[in-house]
């Protein structure tokens, strides 16, 4: 089933719309799906996240997520319902001191019985790895597990679609990696759409599929493989190939006869492999 | 600078007090109150002493630091006690031991002084009883509860409580804001140790404005992260916490209206707080 659909999608923050944050976009995310959206600074990415859960409405064009229109106020409940969103920034996004209080906002928001509520922590507390930490106050964690509250205060909501919009930006590598196994775990286990939106390549290789975006337009969709091998128009767009990949290609353009590798395991084994020829 | 979260004064532990619905310790405070502005002699004050005291073991807290949270008004205290002695403007029934100018002291305004600084010491301590065993958060839950009947009159008592409760939240956070931002003005020169009051308050000023810059964008994040999470008011909403009356309560019920009925008593009995000065004085 098709999770969100943008039909020539435009968005202006400004009157009179002589500049476009997402010009004419058009695209699909399938329902369990995992898509990264990658650009540099500007490039859309985080206005797009916006108009998929109805923080921000098209100026022209349509959003629909599981078939609801986002410009239509009254189904804005059961848009948000299925669609949930976790920021950037890990300490603004929690409303509670205690970690249970914050997880309990969104279900308390939607009206579920108390002792479902209940349930509802456990279950999503236990799907980010913060079983412990039900009673901890949200300060005292550190940016992976604030951000794994945050997630868990998503999750809670039960929604069919989890967009994360740059959720790892402020987090160091150890946090970063947290969030990704949570995320990963979520795709591949629960089935949950997730619309991951970053700027660290590595990133996107772990999603099925990346999509690039420049100047608030889609200029490349496919697999991540499929984006990555692409280094020269990456590069007209600002980014960069993962750190591994960009070693294969030096390495390849040196006259060392390996195969496409993109992470570092994949690079180190296909090393391994032209030595053992040699 | 500023120091680590310990805002408030919650001292965590686990006695009867502490166990305590908010509600009801809000509603003993008030009770409380009441006994100690309806004792009229020193009795019934040394009653409601005896009371205090007697909580203050329940609560497990040590006196001292009950002890301390009088240190804070201390000031207030003696400077009202002053003005009571100096200018206390009742009948006098004894000759004034002193008469000098507009001001006079006599038996009588003494009397009044001790009386009323001792009041004013058993309402800070029975207060920092509430503040010491109860988390703000629960403060906040027990006072959104105790308003609901305020609803009826279209006060929105449930955004308070979530405005307090997310105040309360962001305390910690803001602080360790305005330490990053005075790390940062002192890396580039900011004096904020030396000169007089006036020039330490000025130094502060390269600090305010990107705290508030910054808090008004972390509310601005925050609105969006509670929208993104269905947020949209009272309507329709649950509550995870249900706040649960126990025996405690009822026990705590049973001992402050004991107390009261002793105050009324001891009124009774004892007369007003001048009488005293009969037993000293003679006649």
């Amino acid at each position: 089933m098709e999770a969100v659909r943008f039909e020539h999608v435009k968005y202006s923050y400004r009157e009179d719309e002589s500049e476009y944050a997402v010009n004419d976009v058009s695209l699909s995310v399938e329902e369990g799906e995992f898509v990264a959206i990658l650009g540099r600074n500007g490039s859309g990415k985080s206005t797009l996240a916006k108009l998929i859960n109805a923080l921000l409405t098209p100026t022209s064009g349509k959003v629909s997520v599981f078939g609801l229109d986002t410009s239509d106020e009254k189904q804005t409940f059961a848009i948000r319902k299925s669609a949930g969103m976790v920021f950037q920034n890990p300490d603004n996004q929690a409303v509670a001191s205690i970690v249970e209080d914050d997880v309990a906002f969104g279900p308390e928001n939607i009206g579920v019985p108390r002792e479902e509520i209940g349930k509802r922590i456990d279950f999503a507390l236990n799907a980010v790895g913060m079983q412990d930490f039900r009673n901890a106050m949200p300060s005292r964690l550190s940016g992976g597990q604030k951000q794994r509250i945050a997630i868990a205060g998503v999750i809670a909501i039960l929604p069919k679609i989890m967009i994360l919009d740059e959720s790892t930006a402020m987090l160091d590598p150890q946090g970063r990696r947290e969030v990704m196994a949570v995320v990963k775990k979520l795709n591949r286990e629960q089935g949950m759409t997730v619309i991951l939106i970053t700027h660290f390549m590595e990133e996107a290789l772990q999603a099925e599929r990346a999509i690039v975006m420049h100047r608030g337009e889609v200029v490349m969709d496919g697999t991540p493989e499929h984006i990555f091998s692409h280094s020269d128009a990456l590069e007209t767009y600002n980014l960069t190939l993962p750190r591994a990949a960009y070693i294969c290609k030096k390495l390849q353009a040196a006259g060392m006869p390996i195969g496409e590798a993109f992470t570092a395991e994949e690079l180190a084994e296909e090393i391994c492999k032209s030595l053992q020829k040699g | 600078m500023l120091n680590d979260v310990t805002f408030g004064q919650y001292y965590p532990a686990k006695s009867f007090v502490h166990r305590l619905d908010p509600r009801a310790k809000i509603l003993f405070m008030i009770a409380y109150f009441v006994a100690v502005f309806l004792a009229k002699n020193f009795f019934g004050l040394a009653a409601v002493t005896l009371f205090l005291l007697f909580a203050v073991f329940m609560s497990r807290v040590p006196f001292g630091r009950v002890l301390r949270s009088v240190k804070m008004i201390l000031f207030l205290i003696i400077f009202t006690g002053i003005l009571n002695l100096l200018f206390y403007s009742g009948e006098l029934t004894y000759e004034p031991l002193v008469q000098w100018w507009i001001v006079t002291i006599s038996y009588e305004s003494i009397v009044q002084t001790v009386f009323l600084s001792f009041r004013l010491f058993l309402i800070v301590m029975g207060t920092s009883i509430l503040t010491l065993t109860t988390t703000p958060v629960a403060l906040t839950d027990g006072i959104e509860s105790l308003l609901k009947p305020l609803m009826y009159i279209k006060v929105p008592v449930h955004e308070v409580a979530l405005i307090m409760s997310i105040a309360l939240r962001f305390i910690p956070t803001l602080i360790d804001e305005t330490n990053r931002i005075v790390a940062a003005q002192k890396a580039r020169g900011a004096d904020f140790e030396t000169g007089g009051l006036f020039k330490r308050a000025k130094a502060m000023i390269p600090v305010l404005f990107p705290l508030i810059v910054s808090a008004l964008r972390r509310a601005d994040d925050l609105g969006d992260a509670m929208e993104a999470r269905c947020y949209r008011g009272s309507k329709g909403r649950t509550k995870y916490k249900k706040l649960v009356l126990t025996w405690r309560d009822l026990l705590g019920l049973l001992f402050f209206a004991a107390l009261i009925a002793g105050i009324v008593l001891l009124n009774i009995y004892f007369g007003g707080k001048f009488d005293i000065l009969h037993y000293f004085m003679g006649g």
